[in-house]
């Protein structure tokens, strides 16, 4: 079988005043369906081996995790290598249910920002308020990064992580840098 | 005032401004399709009210949960009154009374 390969084979830059990388490949299952039903919540946590997120959160631990992307789907998160089989588990657990999950990995691009200054590199692209007392860590926000739709989670004070669609993962890895660049420092946080 | 029109999804609950939505027109429209005279099919498909002041509209949440919603507003000073879920055919009462507390005499030019 062939490699995976990222949409930008883990380009980093750490000139600016946040270090920014391109991780994964990870595996990204979505799934929609009442997300009240106790057989929904069954598939997400058997994959993404973390509690159900509330309204807007995302639990992550490690690869694994889910994220609350709208009032009827879920981000499933686990390791590249496991989604085919997680996506069998999956379809099991919900036969009979009105849902559906898709393998979506390959069709996103993963990066991470980190260093002091990240809410300042995602408060220049995001329409988002990133106020510390605001946005907190383990809250998710399906949003933009300028142009392109984009969703991000602060996976502690130093680390956010931003999933976009791959066909605009360079567009979204220039725009990182841009807002990271060096000496453009807000310090506004 | 607010500098930005700026909007609060009832579906996710995620307030921000303008560009994270995208506006679907006005809200409430009745379908004139087939049988319906050519009036009534003109009407539908292009007389809107355009007013100046209280407006109901549509948007969707296009960067966010991506579900549509409704969203009172004032056309000139971008105040928002209210959002509120989609799945009706008409602003609920208690919009429409907050809307007499804060441009009294409205419904009187619309």
């Amino acid at each position: 079988m062939s490699d995976p390969v990222t949409a930008l084979n883990h380009l980093s830059s750490g000139d600016g005043i946040a270090h920014i990388a391109e991780i994964g490949p990870l595996g990204m299952i979505t799934l929609r369906g009442d997300l009240r039903a106790r057989a929904i919540q069954a598939a997400a946590i058997s994959i993404g081996r973390v509690e159900f997120p509330e309204m807007r959160h995302c639990n992550s631990a490690g690869e694994n995790g889910i994220a609350w992307m709208s009032p009827d789907e879920l981000l499933v998160m686990c390791p590249y290598a496991e989604v085919g089989e997680a996506l069998t588990k999956m379809n099991t657990t919900l036969a009979g249910q009105h849902a559906l999950a898709v393998n979506v990995s390959d069709a996103r691009a993963v990066f991470q920002v980190t260093g002091p200054y990240l809410r300042e590199v995602l408060a220049k692209l995001a329409p988002v308020d990133l106020d510390p007392g605001v946005f907190t860590p383990g809250m998710f926000r399906r949003t933009r990064l300028a142009q392109v739709p984009a969703a991000f989670w602060m996976r502690d004070d130093q680390t956010a992580q931003i999933i976009c669609f791959r066909s605009v993962a360079k567009y979204v890895f220039d725009l990182l840098c841009m807002a990271a660049q060096p000496g453009s420092e807000v310090n506004h946080f | 005032m607010d500098k930005m029109l700026t909007l609060t999804c009832p579906c996710c609950n995620v307030t921000a401004e303008e560009t994270e939505f995208h506006a679907g027109g006005e809200a409430h429209l009745k379908r004139f399709g087939p049988g319906s005279s050519d009036d009534e099919f003109e009407s539908y498909l292009f007389t809107r009210k355009n007013p100046k002041g209280v407006h109901f509209e549509r948007w969707r949440h296009n960067n966010g949960c991506g579900k549509w919603f409704h969203v009172a507003r004032c056309t000139t000073s971008l105040e928002v009154f209210a959002s509120y879920p989609a799945q009706t055919y008409a602003p609920p009462e208690d919009i429409l009374v907050h809307i007499d507390t804060r441009r009294p005499g409205w419904r009187a030019k619309t």
